[in-house]
């Protein structure tokens, strides 16, 4: 079946700018193959249904949108008193001298293009797999591009329980740098591996993250995309978890122009678990979008899906959340919320939460709320001496507090909470 | 059935609803009771679509010049436009060539000059349907009342419209309630103004394929500051084979009015799939209330999914007024595809709309249904309640948009939908689409998918139920919020219509 025309315009301008990077072996392979597949579906328009309430047009576009560099030296970068190992990406490209030696206990850690010049290697059943899998029942051409033309990445073995937290950290330097990361993650039954990102990474930056997790295996996630940034990305987290795996996923946006992320997780053994959160906040020229699919295709699993957004100034928050319960897959819990608050009459909060259930012993449920800040509540506050910034700001906290409450370690908890809490002072939230 | 419209020697039907509802399901046993059919001579309008068909159908109904263009630039902009597909709906491809889109009883040619003159035979067909076409028949199963009340009823045949009760004394209170075809011809610049204002001809691929082959429908309008004096209700029938019914009805409520407003349809079983795209276009003034229910039985087809029919309906209502209020109340037990999203526009300020709907899909029926509420006037109020049941092998999607506009400030919408399953082989699923463009506005949606409660059936069946009349009570009690919406004769039919379209599907 042919694109139509516009479509196959556009991916042809995009195509012009981007060039295969160079190596063979099944990586190549890899690649070529995303490129046919990609041809085939060509990227996404405004009218595409699941590109409903986002414009892709900037992520379409053959050149990255200038964004300028942001200074956060204000505070302190996230992650920055732990143990861990650190893995630092300028711009999309490793940066050996600053990251930390690769080695570490339970895990092995290699650049993709490194995995890519192995003949025999784990990541050659893994990479561009998931993401595969996770083109039905829509496509997700951004993901497939990623897979044809990621310049850089890690693939990360983890065989036992991790000694310390891996953590990726994105740089941004140059105003128009387009970085295209794919990183592969296999977990093999039983271990247990936490995995940190941050930063704006590029003026636009497109990942993907396929992860694979055993039987019984652990994998936390959380992640900071930069702050008050110009920046725009695309990402994709393609899971599939086994039988009692466990899995869960963390994410705090504070502004950047556009952001779209998006979760393909595929529950295939009896009691996986898997939980995603998100906190947003959003001022101004900013659109955030959360696009989640949860495929419960086993007996007895649990899904979570918790996302809050705060938005002001015009700011728009998107939600499109999927829960698929496959025939079999009896006793699924499923739950989802999305929720937004508007701290002004200009933002917007757009959100499709759906769900597709074919077993009839299931719990599923969610829920979808907007609104402004309850002024009873901040009236009461301020009756009792807090004043109306302060008592917002506490307000706003409380409404997160879902969201930040599904992160495992307390102490990120808490350094997200803190962070949160001056954003909304530098931000003025209180109206 | 037990209470609608029903004749006098079942009045006396006044026990307790939910022993009513096991005894019809007793009684019922697993059939659909309305797939009977008609023997009356029928004329067809040649087979297929064409201009002249178009103009076929409007020649027929005596039309003006107007309508008749009308007509043809709807049908020139469907044959540009697709089938829509996103619906999660399966059905083979529809040869829209391969239909009737007009029949008539023959002895309808020589237009009746009032019921008495009516083929006996048609007559028949809708007291056997339990629709009294005689003004004299009073509703049952209400109690109480100092004079009973009674129900005026457009009863369509296929393609026309057979007759109207109760016109004279609707026309005192200045209310007009006939067929379309009639307004078109005695009220023809109401129908000008309004047709077409609500859903126009461009709206969506089957809404313009009934603006270019509507063949009748009822046509309601409600003077200023009157309240409706009796409910008013309109009965579609589809007898002939191969033959799509395209009714168009019309309500205008003007400023201050109220009417209630119900809708019922059945059909012959029958092997093949029949087509029916219809519209409804409301229209509330200033301070007017309309409440408009349906309960939807056309043949659903057979346990194989062999048969049933294809019900492509646009519904919609427009509050043009400020203060204006519209409730939507459905039971969808039939059809073998529904695609069906009545619709609120809430364009007058404090406007208001209301969803209740009743989805049941058993065997290997297919449902698509929601609502659309769209908030554009200030302080305007919506709420959806949407009650999902799905049994044997049927698919069953809630899909529905709430839309908040920048104007709309201080506007409310609370949605829930709950979705039922009864068997491991079907499907229950919800697609809403939340919009909100302001901040002054509360949006609240809610969602939950269960099954039926093991606890409540055993709780049942220790009382001596055996296993279906245990899921048809456990199951209306599920129903309850919307079976309350539903003026009481209809409520009392939809109820033991509940439990007749879950036969089969436990065990």
């Amino acid at each position: 079946m042919g694109l139509p025309k516009a479509k196959e315009d556009a991916l042809a301008a995009r195509l012009e700018a981007l060039s295969l990077p160079t190596g063979g072996g099944w990586l190549a392979t890899a690649r070529a193959e995303a490129l046919a597949r990609l041809s085939e579906m060509g990227l996404p328009a405004r009218r595409d249904e699941y590109w409903r309430y986002t414009d892709p047009a900037s992520l379409n576009a053959p050149e990255a949108p200038i964004a300028h560099r942001f200074d956060a030296s204000d505070e302190a970068p996230p992650f920055d008193g732990m143990d861990r190992l650190k893995i630092v990406f300028v711009d999309g490209v490793f940066d050996p001298a600053a990251s930390d030696d690769l080695t570490l206990s339970g895990v092995t850690i290699e650049r993709l293009s490194a995995a890519g010049d192995k003949d025999i290697h784990w990541a050659k059943g893994l990479y561009g797999t998931l993401e595969t899998r996770g083109q039905t029942p829509v496509a997700r051409p951004f993901a497939t591009l990623n897979t044809a033309f990621a310049t850089d990445g890690v693939v990360i073995h983890v065989t036992g329980k991790a000694a310390k937290p891996v953590s990726l950290v994105y740089v941004h330097e140059s105003e128009t740098s387009d970085a295209i990361l794919h990183h592969c993650v296999r977990l093999e039954a039983g271990a247990e591996l936490t995995l940190l990102e941050n930063g704006p990474a590029a003026a636009r930056f497109s990942k993907v993250m396929e992860v694979d997790i055993a039987d019984g295996a652990t994998f936390h996630h959380i992640r900071l995309q930069g702050r008050d940034h110009e920046r725009r990305a695309v990402t994709h987290i393609f899971a599939r978890l086994g039988a009692k795996a466990e899995m869960r996923s963390f994410t705090l946006t504070a502004n950047g122009r556009l952001t779209r992320n998006e979760a393909v997780i595929e529950l295939t053994g009896a009691e996986g678990r898997a939980h995603l959160a998100g906190a947003t906040v959003g001022d101004g020229d900013f659109h955030h979008d959360d696009t989640v699919f949860i495929t419960h295709a086993a007996e007895a699993c649990e899904s979570r899906q918790v996302f809050k957004k705060v938005l002001m100034n015009g700011a728009t928050g998107v939600f499109q959340g999927k829960i698929l319960v496959k025939p079999g897959a009896q006793k699924t819990d499923g739950y989802q919320i999305s929720q937004s608050l508007l701290l002004d009459g200009d933002s917007q909060f757009l959100a499709k939460p759906e769900l597709e259930i074919y077993a009839d012993d299931v719990k599923c449920s969610h829920g979808s709320t907007s609104g402004a800040i309850d002024e009873t509540a901040l009236f009461y506050l301020q009756s009792r001496g807090v004043p109306r910034a302060s008592a917002q700001a506490l307000l706003v906290l409380a409404f997160l507090a879902e969201a930040i409450g599904e992160i495992a370690d307390e102490d990120i908890a808490e350094d997200i909470r803190g962070r949160l809490e001056r954003w909304l002072a530098r931000h003025g939230a209180e109206g | 059935m037990t209470a609608v419209l029903e004749t006098t020697d079942a009045l006396e039907v006044r026990e307790g609803v939910d022993r009513e509802t096991i005894e019809t399901v007793q009684a019922m046993a697993g059939k659909y009771k309305y797939g009977w059919e008609t023997e009356i001579e029928t004329d067809y309008a040649p087979k297929g679509l064409n201009e002249d068909i178009v103009r076929l159908i409007s020649q027929k109904n005596g039309e003006p010049e107007w309508l008749l263009d009308w007509r043809l630039a709807a049908y020139r902009r469907w044959l540009k436009m697709e089938e829509p597909r996103w619906a999660m709906l399966n059905y083979p491809e529809i040869d829209y060539q391969d239909q009737f889109y007009y029949a008539t009883p023959k002895s309808m040619a020589k237009k009746p000059k009032s019921l008495d003159e009516v083929d006996p035979k048609l007559l028949a067909t809708y007291a056997k349907l339990g629709i009294p076409l005689k003004e004299q028949m009073l509703l049952a199963g209400v109690e109480g009342e100092a004079e009973p009340r009674k129900v005026a009823v457009d009863a369509v045949f296929d393609s026309v419209s057979v007759g109207t009760t109760f016109k004279a004394e609707l026309a005192k209170a200045g209310v007009i309630f006939c067929s379309i075809s009639e307004a078109v011809r005695e009220h023809p610049e109401l129908v000008k103004q309004y047709l077409g204002s609500v859903v126009p001809p461009t709206d969506n691929f089957f809404a313009t394929l009934n603006s270019a082959v509507f063949s009748d429908g009822s046509f309601v309008y409600i003077p200023k500051g009157t309240r409706c004096p009796m409910e008013l209700s309109t009965y579609f029938r589809i007898n002939a084979e191969n033959t799509g019914q395209f009714e168009r009805t019309l309500i205008i409520c003007d400023e201050g009015a109220y009417v209630s407003y119900l809708e019922g349809c059945t059909a012959p079983k029958r092997d093949t799939n029949q087509l029916h795209a219809a519209v409804v276009e409301i229209v509330i003034l200033k301070d007017a209330e309309v409440k408009y229910s349906t309960v939807q039985n056309w043949y659903p087809g057979d346990e194989n999914g062999l048969g049933g029919i294809y019900n492509f309906v646009t519904k919609r209502a427009d509050c043009r007024g400020d203060r204006a209020k519209v409730m939507w109340t459905q039971v969808e037990t039939g059809s073998a595809i529904t695609w069906k999203y009545p619709s609120c526009i809430l364009r007058g300020d404090d406007s208001q709309g209301e969803f209740y709907s009743i989805a049941i899909a058993n065997t290997a029926q297919q449902a698509d249904t929601g609502t659309k509420m769209v908030h554009l006037g200030k302080r305007t109020k919506s709420r959806i309640v949407s009650k999902g049941i799905s049994a044997g092998r049927a698919q069953n999607t809630y899909r529905g948009l709430v839309s908040m506009h920048p104007k709309a400030k201080d506007s409310r919408n609370y949605t829930q939908c709950d979705s039922l399953l009864i068997g491991d082989k079907c499907g229950a699923h919800t697609v809403p689409y939340i919009e909100v463009r302001n901040n002054s506005s509360r949006v609240e949606h809610e969602a939950t998918t269960s099954k039926v409660d093991d606890d409540q059936l055993f709780y049942c069946r220790s009382r001596g139920m055996d296993e279906e009349e245990a899921v048809a009570l456990v199951v209306n009690g599920f129903c309850k919020e919307v079976l309350q919406a539903l003026p009481m004769e209809f409520a009392m039919e939809a109820q033991s219509l509940v439990a007749i379209s879950l036969e089969g599907s436990v065990g």
